[in-house]
């Protein structure tokens, strides 16, 4: 990473899109407390990650495509682990909440490890939604979802960003979904962020048909072998 | 601060672990029985060939019983440890509120109850079958059980260090520690026999003083508490250490990103 300083407000979501290598996932590591910074800060609900650790994650959740939950836990004991991590007051009332919001009932007691890709995925999103965090950070989180439940995906997470606040942190390749939900973009290559807006906005001042085709020629001009960060 | 539910969550998840699976149940009691039958008949046949005056029940059984419990204890606490590599759970947990010391709090609260288990089936077949009696040592069994948990805490704390810092593949390097400890704490024999460094690693190690308290109250000499005492001190300081030596690794994991690519081992 290399200058990167950006923020996401209340109830805003912001996409984080870039090539594979770009750098997407360790910003993601970053904030989650799981990789250090060499310099410079990360503050969650005002509260500095590396001075408030605790405080700061307790304000915070995450799914991630790769990073399932563990699969020799039942989808109700997965979700009351994390919740008891969190301190979530309410936790069975929350737990029957998000099983009901991420049509999970059925599989509550399914070990997660037979669950498919999708339902996983479905499992992981309900977990990062336990605590309403103020910030949730999102690694490609329909990247293994058929288009019906994406939809349905990015319409609950609209839904959390403009009901409970909270702040959306979401990367993505599909360029698609990116421009549907994403209030600003951030196009991140070789560890800097290139470009930033709001994705009509992108796409008007650069000239392209879509975001797709913005990020289409963003990415052959950064990874080009003359071509370096701008 | 430590906050309880947060350790509650990490005993919960065990908890879910263990409920319903043989593999993981009986291990905990498996292992040890094997142990108390094999060397209670062979203490039951030295009693027949050696002279009368000397009981090797409380000598060697008591020895095995004990040594067995130590390393229950550590292999408690390592498995709870295991059980997150094994499920690749690092980035889940260690990127919620949950700080080390509640994480550790939680993986001992586990090694020492799924060690407790152990030790009941140890002490109902050692006592049934061979005749085994600990009130044979008096109120020095208490500083020997202490001890006993707290080095077995130590090491299972330093062993999820060792494999949190150098990888999965490492988790074999743990499994002997008992092993590889034993011929120095004399669990079978008085320090005085081993040569002069041996003694010199043994007087380091807290269990040492458990064995050789164990021993001087089956010769009739009463339980050394000052050398006991020691013991104990030793014992807590090795779980501080261990606990110092897990914060390190972690703090390392973190800034080098290896929790986030624990599965390469290495982030070079």
């Amino acid at each position: 990473m290399d200058g990167v300083s950006f923020e996401v407000r209340p109830g805003e979501i912001v996409g984080l899109v870039g090539p594979n290598g770009a750098g997407k996932t360790t910003i993601i590591n970053m904030i989650l407390g799981v990789l250090e910074p060499t310099a410079g800060y990360v503050r969650i609900a005002g509260i500095d990650l590396a001075r408030s650790r605790s405080q700061a994650l307790a304000h915070t959740n995450f799914a991630a495509a790769h990073v399932p939950l563990p699969g020799n836990l039942t989808v109700e004991q997965n979700l009351r682990v994390f919740g008891l991590i969190y301190g979530v007051t309410g936790l069975s009332a929350r737990i029957e909440t998000l099983l009901a919001d991420y049509d999970l009932q059925r599989h509550r007691q399914t070990k997660c490890g037979v669950l498919s890709s999708g339902e996983q995925t479905r499992v992981s999103l309900a977990k990062a939604m336990l605590n309403r965090p103020r910030l949730l950070l999102l690694d490609e989180p329909t990247a293994s979802i058929d288009p019906a439940s994406a939809r349905d995906i990015r319409a609950r997470i609209v839904a959390f960003a403009a009901g409970d606040q909270g702040g959306v942190l979401w990367t993505s390749h599909n360029m698609y979904e990116v421009a549907e939900v994403c209030h600003r973009v951030l196009f991140l290559a070789h560890g800097k962020i290139l470009l930033e807006g709001e994705p009509d906005s992108l796409i008007r001042t650069h000239g392209a048909a879509t975001l797709e085709d913005l990020f289409v020629s963003v990415a052959h001009e950064t990874l080009a072998p003359d071509g370096g960060p701008k | 601060m430590m906050r309880a539910s947060r350790v509650a969550a990490v005993v919960v998840r065990q908890f879910y672990l263990l409920r319903g699976s043989p593999v993981r149940l009986l291990p905990m009691v498996a292992w040890v029985a094997i142990d108390i039958v094999l060397w209670g008949f062979i203490t039951r046949y030295l009693n027949t060939v050696t002279g009368p005056g000397f009981n090797f029940v409380p000598a060697l059984l008591g020895a095995v019983l004990l040594w067995d419990f130590l390393s229950r204890v550590m292999q408690g606490v390592t498995t709870a440890f295991f059980e997150d590599v094994w499920s690749r759970n690092f980035l889940n947990l260690f990127a919620t509120p949950l700080t080390i010391s509640e994480y550790l709090s939680g993986l001992v609260i586990t090694g020492v109850t799924t060690s407790l288990f152990g030790l009941a089936a140890m002490l109902i077949l050692a006592t049934t079958a061979f005749g085994l009696s600990f009130l044979a040592y008096g109120v020095a069994l208490v500083p020997f059980v202490l001890v006993l948990f707290l080095s077995g805490i130590a090491l299972g704390i330093l062993g999820a260090a060792i494999v949190l810092r150098f990888g999965p593949a490492s988790e074999w390097l743990i499994w002997p520690i008992p092993a590889v400890l034993s011929p120095f704490v004399g669990v079978f024999y008085p320090l005085s026999i081993l040569p002069g460094w041996m003694q010199a690693i043994a007087h380091l190690l807290a269990p040492s003083y458990v064995f050789e308290g164990m021993r001087s109250i089956v010769a009739g000499k009463g339980a050394p508490m000052t050398e006991l005492a020691f013991g104990a001190g030793l014992a807590v300081a090795y779980v501080v250490l261990a606990c110092l030596v897990f914060a390190r690794v972690y703090r390392y994991a973190i800034r080098t990103g290896l929790i986030a690519r624990y599965s390469a081992e290495s982030v070079s």
